[in-house]
Formats: structure tokens, C-alpha cells, sequence
């Protein structure tokens, strides 16, 4: 028989809502076209098929030419089978706020874990968990990552047929200001005084968040060198507490580095004067 | 080891479900003495970290807990905390919500019947191997599916996690021009959901029947999605040949159904005074089945499931694909009336002052009745939030039907049945439910099973 020429693609998921490795059954029009041109070798949420299946605790039916992760890791288990899962994968791309900054779950790093699982549980002692909700390249090496809560259908797309095609995918780091200014939304800041993290948000959503006059919530987690300090300053004058802030960026993407600063900031920053009194 | 014998039969990955989950199963001469489904995602603590957030937060947050039916977290959670509030959302606004979740459920019921579902009946491990063979039917499902989508990034803003809900109605409201092109697609997708009912009546049935009691939401004159009041219909027919249903109100979900520990798995394990039960697509239909929209009446009854117009109930879960895709149909008609009658509402929202209180809503999801519950201070600051997800409130139900099948298999005619027709078997019982295990496991309590 010959041997398939197609390259293969794992799915693998950790702990998250499923919807980034849905992303890729919502691809309605490109699902079967797709599979002409890569084997889905891995993907149980899409196949029970005896490699699917393979777990990945053994080593089963790898390599795989392209794994995608989804979701972040909460337990030791989890911790061992990421590893496992790099071994396997030739190409290794996290698709994801979980995957790529910890995911909302990663609000336990900043809290007492033990005061979460009382909260929660009735018998928190037989909770195998961690205490900290960490993305895959706090454990393995990865290629790539794609951001978003939830991933940007296009742009995972993009990044199969990078990956397939052997190139780097060209995801561009900047801010949802720019994508906004492409779809020619009025700003919503400027126009309105509506707080918006747009302008240290990494773009990716299509700036959906104005577009439908609502300030952009950073779903897509920071992008690359983001001004916080003028955020943070600009929040403030947009009638933001100190509170709003600190909650506004430890959501999805809370655990992000760059958003380290940013309680001090708040913090730290006396109120602007009255919105009249400043000059725009 | 005879097959009649004693023996322990594992699936560590259950494939084709959301989420992830295991299965285990017990055999002791020839008796089933364990039926467990293992559900080990970890736990994500939402209820948890909802507490301290703001009274406007819980739509975005609790979205998360899950890809697959966000619009049903988020609309549940709308309700509670407008329920709190004592705050009303009126008709325009009501409608268009209602408008979101029938594109949800498009959506995700059609992904079960066509991506996950359907490949059981006809002997493929994928719908990428269905489609090979019935690349028709694959593909008018994933245009119903499409369809559903549509909707949802039209007027949600994206199909996963929408951006356009907040507590008291929406940040935009679209005018009719912008529902012009849903309709289109619409139009075609009702003709295609019509026969997907045909498709998948024309499946194999095995012949069982669950006999447990059935949880739904009721509203009189509406197959009620996100209104109405929760409603049981008791196992057995009463004395006068019908079987009763009663309603419990909203305020006192939590004084009839009651969780406890199951030490395997991150789930807790809900009953109903004292009993399993089912919550889903069958325990709607049961319920409401007599107030489906017309063509989804005819399709039901052509199908098969007899006259739910005169109380006609499918208990049998194999058959929940017929229902599920009735459901799609009913939903695609009702998106469309939807459509047709609307006239954009003079606010997007409205405004939800927070008040010192607690409220609390169910709404039915795709897979099943979703009740949540928050308390808050006097500036909105969250006390409290509790959720009991569907799939939660299903597990003891599955688990009861997975020990009967297997049982009945084992004690039926024929060869004994090998480890993989068992394996394929439990799947098989496991997928009519349409479990949501990320869902189900989030907030549940979760025990390490030693030795």
C-alpha cells in the first residue's frame, strides 16, 4: 500500500472551554477540503478512531507532523502528558488564552488555591489539582501560539497552512487599534469616552468589540509591547476605579506577564481631572 | 475468562463528546456491578472566582465554561442577575435573545447530529469517513450547522464566546437590513433541517427506553428554550393513563435537586428528590413537544415519534438524534419568524441597578435544563454563584442506562459480546446524551479514586 502522503495533525486538549479545538469543526466550508490535504490522526473530540484514541501517556501512533493544544495545564498529570506530547510532535502550535497565557483558570494564581477549592468543594482535600493554572511554554518548547478567547477562525487556518506549507504564519502581533482603523470604526474611546483596552489588546478578533459599541474586554491578551502605563492612565480618565481595572485585565488572559504592572499602576495613578478639563 | 465471566472493561478516552471523559465498567458473573462514567477534566473554579466580580461580569465569564453553548451561560446568567435585580427585559429585547440561542442550538445540535452522533449509525469513526459515503448529508449538515453560526456572528459578534450580550439585553441591536442575508440562509436551512429529520429517521434502532423521571423547562403555548418554569414529568403513567407533570418553581431548584460526591469523577452526581433523572432533548420533547412549530410538528410525527400534539413522548435515548433534529428544525422556523416580525427595539439594554440581593434562572441549553444563582451587595459586588450545568444532572441517568444496556446485552441471545462490542456499545449510550463534559466538570467536586 502506499503511504499516505498527507502530513498528519493531532488535536490535544487540556484544561479549557473545548471552544479553540471547536474553532476548527465550526471551519464549515474548509472542514473536508482540509482533510484531503492533512490526515486528522488525533482528535477525539472529532474522531474515535483507534489512533485517535491513542493516549498519549503511551507512545502511541506519533509523530505528528503538527499537534495543536488546546487549554492549559492544572494538574501533574497533565504536566507529564505535555511533554509526552512535544516528544511526539515534529511541530508543536498552542491554539488559545489557555494554552498561551494560563486561561481564566489562571485566576487561582493570584488567590489562595486552598480558599478557591473550600469555596468550591465539599471535600477539597481530594482535589488533584495544581495550584497554578500555567500555559504549554511554561512547560515544553512551542512553536508557535495563537491567541484569542477564542481563536480567530481565519487565523488558525492561516496557521495550518503556515505550518503545512513549511512557512512561519503571518499572524501580525500589533494592537485591535489598527484593525479597527482597517474595518473603519469610529473610535469608540475618542467618540464616546467608553473605556477599550484596544490599544494594548493583540489584534486578531477583526476589532468585533467596537464594532459593536462596546469597549474591547482583551480577549486576545496583550499584544507585543504593550504602553500600560498610558493604558492604565487613559482608564482612569475614562472613569475607571481602580477595581474596574485590575478586574478588567485578569480575565482570560490574566495570568499574561505583561500584565504584571498593572494593579500597581492603578494603584498608583491619582485620578485624572473631570473628562471637560482635559484637553483630547 | 469467559465472557460471562467476571471482568473490568476500560475506555480511558471517550471520543466524540465535548470534553473529556472515561468509562468503567464492572462485570461480576455475568452481572454488571459497576457503570461508571469516569469524567476527569480537572476542575476550573469559576463559581469560585465569580465571587468579587461585578453584577455585569457573569455573562462574559461564565461563557468560558464552555465553547459549545456560551449564548446558554450567558443567557441563564443575564436572567439570574436580572431576576436580582428586579429588573424586566422587555419584548424586542427578549425576542432577539431568544433569536441568539435558536442560533446556538442550530449550531451545536446540528455538530452532535452530523459530527458526532450520526458516524454510530452508520458505522464510521468520524464524519470525515460519513462524508466519503454520504458526503450529501455531511454536507447539508454542516450548512445547517453554518446557518446556526450565522446567526451567532451577526448579532453576537462571533460564533465561540459572542461579545454582544450584556445583563439587560445587548450592546448593539441590529437593524432588519442586517437579518435580511440570516433569513436567506435560513430559508434554505429549514429545508435542509426537514431532511435531516428524514436522514436520521431512517436509522437503526435498537429497542430500549429510559424510564426514569424527565426535567425540562415548561412554558405553556411555547417549546420553551429561556422562559417558563422547571417541570418533571414522573416516570410512570399516573392512575388516569397520563403520565403527570409538575412544576417546581425556579426559587426551589436547589431544595429538589440535590448533588452529591460520586468518588469517580469531577462531576457530582445531581438527583431529584431522591431519584436519577434525565435533562435534555428527550425530556423537552416530552414536555413541550405539543408546542413545536408546525413543519417541525409534521417532521416529528413523520418521522415516527408519533403525535407529540397529543403528548406523544420518545424515551428511547438512540432516538434523541430524531428528536435533536426535529429540535433543529423547530428552531430554524422559529429563527425565521423571528426574523420576519422584527422591528429594532428603541434600546439595546435595559439598565440593571445593582441591589443587595440573590436571583437565580434556568434556562435549557442544547443539552439540557442550566440553572444558575448569584448573590450580590449593595454596589453589585458578587457574594455567591452557584451553577448546576446539564450534563452534571444527566451523569447518574447515563450511568443507569449504560448498566442496563450492557446488561440486557449480556443476558440477551446470541454469542457473548467481546470487550470492543461492549466498549462500542457504552460509547454508543454515552453519545445518545450528548454529554457537555467541560461543562459538567467545571465547578463539580472532584475525588481521586486510591488503589
Amino acid at each position: 500500500m502506499e503511504p499516505d502522503p498527507r502530513p498528519s495533525l493531532a488535536v490535544w486538549k487540556f484544561a479549557s472551554c473545548d471552544g479553540c479545538q471547536l474553532t476548527l469543526l465550526d471551519c464549515e466550508d474548509e472542514l473536508l477540503p482540509l482533510t484531503d490535504r492533512v490526515r486528522i490522526t488525533h482528535f477525539l473530540e472529532m474522531s474515535s478512531a483507534e489512533d485517535s484514541r491513542e493516549p498519549a501517556t503511551l507512545a502511541g501512533t506519533g509523530p505528528y507532523d503538527l499537534s495543536l493544544v488546546d487549554g492549559s495545564i492544572t494538574t501533574a498529570e497533565d504536566v507529564r502528558r505535555v511533554h509526552h506530547i512535544r516528544r511526539i510532535s515534529r511541530r508543536l502550535v498552542t491554539i488559545g488564552a489557555c494554552a498561551t497565557a494560563g486561561g481564566i483558570q489562571a485566576l487561582r494564581n493570584f488567590a489562595d488555591v486552598e480558599e478557591f477549592r473550600a469555596a468550591v468543594y465539599a471535600d477539597p482535600e481530594y482535589i488533584a489539582t495544581l495550584d497554578t493554572s500555567t500555559p504549554i511554554s511554561a512547560h515544553v518548547p512551542v512553536d508557535f501560539e495563537l491567541r484569542g478567547c477564542p481563536i480567530d477562525r481565519g487565523q488558525l487556518l492561516e496557521v495550518i497552512t503556515a505550518f503545512l506549507a513549511g512557512r512561519k504564519p503571518n499572524i501580525s502581533s500589533h494592537s485591535v487599534c489598527f484593525q479597527c482603523k482597517r474595518r473603519g470604526t469610529t473610535c469608540i474611546t475618542v467618540a464616546q469616552g467608553i473605556p477599550c483596552l484596544g490599544p494594548v489588546t493583540h489584534a486578531g478578533c477583526g476589532a468585533l468589540c467596537p464594532a459593536y459599541g462596546r469597549g474591547c474586554y482583551g480577549c486576545f491578551g496583550p499584544m507585543a509591547q504593550p504602553n500600560l502605563e498610558a493604558m492604565v492612565r487613559e482608564l482612569r480618565h475614562d472613569g475607571m476605579t481602580e477595581r474596574d481595572i485590575v478586574r478588567v485585565f485578569r480575565t482570560f488572559n490574566a495570568a499574561s506577564p505583561e500584565y504584571g504592572p498593572v494593579p500597581e499602576l492603578a494603584t498608583q495613578q491619582a485620578p485624572e481631572p473631570p473628562a471637560e478639563e482635559e484637553p483630547r | 475468562m469467559s465472557h460471562r465471566g467476571s471482568r473490568v472493561l476500560r475506555l480511558d478516552a471517550l471520543a466524540r463528546v465535548e470534553g473529556e471523559a472515561a468509562l468503567h465498567l464492572a462485570v461480576r458473573d455475568g452481572t454488571v456491578t459497576e457503570a461508571q462514567l469516569r469524567i476527569y477534566e480537572p476542575p476550573r473554579f469559576f463559581e469560585a472566582f465569580l465571587v468579587g466580580r461585578g453584577h455585569g461580569e457573569p455573562p462574559d465569564i461564565t461563557s468560558r465554561i464552555c465553547g459549545i453553548c456560551p449564548v446558554a451561560y450567558q443567557t441563564t446568567a443575564c436572567q439570574a442577575i436580572e431576576r436580582a435585580c428586579g429588573v424586566t427585559v422587555d419584548v424586542p429585547l427578549t425576542e432577539l435573545r431568544r433569536l441568539l440561542y435558536y442560533g446556538e442550538w442550530i449550531e451545536s445540535q446540528s455538530l452532535h447530529i452530523h459530527l458526532l452522533h450520526a458516524p454510530d449509525f452508520l458505522g464510521h469513526p468520524s464524519a470525515v469517513e460519513l462524508a466519503r459515503e454520504h458526503p450529501a448529508a455531511v454536507e447539508r449538515g454542516l450548512r445547517i450547522k453554518q446557518a446556526g453560526n450565522t446567526i451567532m456572528e451577526q448579532l453576537g459578534g462571533r460564533a465561540i464566546h459572542p461579545i454582544n450580550v450584556r445583563v439587560g439585553g445587548f450592546y448593539h441591536v441590529p437593524t432588519p437590513a442586517e437579518l435580511v442575508p440570516l433569513a436567506e440562509r435560513l430559508r434554505r436551512a429549514h429545508d435542509d433541517a426537514l431532511e435531516t429529520v428524514r436522514w436520521v429517521a431512517g436509522f437503526d434502532f435498537p429497542d430500549v427506553a429510559y424510564d426514569g423521571p424527565l426535567l425540562a423547562m415548561r412554558d405553556p403555548g411555547r417549546y420553551a428554550i429561556d422562559s417558563g418554569t422547571p417541570a418533571v414529568m414522573a416516570a410512570v403513567a399516573g392512575s388516569d393513563g397520563a403520565t403527570p407533570v409538575r412544576t417546581l418553581p425556579v426559587e426551589e431548584f436547589e431544595r429538589h435537586v440535590v448533588e452529591h460526591q460520586v468518588p469517580h469523577s469531577t462531576a457530582l452526581v445531581s438527583q431529584l428528590d431522591g431519584d436519577h433523572y434525565l435533562t435534555g432533548c428527550l425530556a423537552r420533547y416530552a414536555i413541550s413537544g405539543r408546542w413545536l412549530h408546525p413543519s417541525a410538528l409534521d417532521a416529528a410525527r413523520a418521522a415516527g415519534l408519533g403525535d407529540p400534539a397529543t403528548g406523544a413522548v420518545c424515551r428511547n435515548p438512540f432516538r434523541s438524534i430524531i428528536v435533536r433534529a426535529v429540535e433543529v428544525a423547530h428552531a430554524v422556523a422559529e429563527a425565521l419568524r423571528i426574523i420576519d416580525a422584527y422591528e429594532p427595539p428603541s434600546r439595546s439594554y435595559v439598565a440593571v441597578p445593582p441591589r443587595p440581593a440573590t436571583g437565580c434562572a434556568a434556562t435549557e441549553a442544547p443539552r439540557g435544563l442550566l440553572y444558575h444563582r448569584y448573590a450580590m451587595d449593595a454596589d453589585g459586588t458578587l457574594t455567591l454563584a452557584r451553577i448546576v450545568p446539564p450534563t452534571a444532572q444527566n451523569q447518574a441517568a447515563i450511568e443507569d442506562d449504560l448498566r442496563r444496556q450492557v446488561q440486557s446485552r449480556l443476558d440477551g441471545p446470541g454469542e457473548p459480546p467481546g470487550d470492543e462490542e461492549l466498549t462500542a456499545l457504552c460509547e454508543r449510550a454515552v453519545r445518545n446524551h450528548d454529554p457537555c463534559i467541560s461543562c459538567s466538570a467545571h465547578f463539580l467536586d472532584l475525588t481521586v479514586e486510591h488503589g
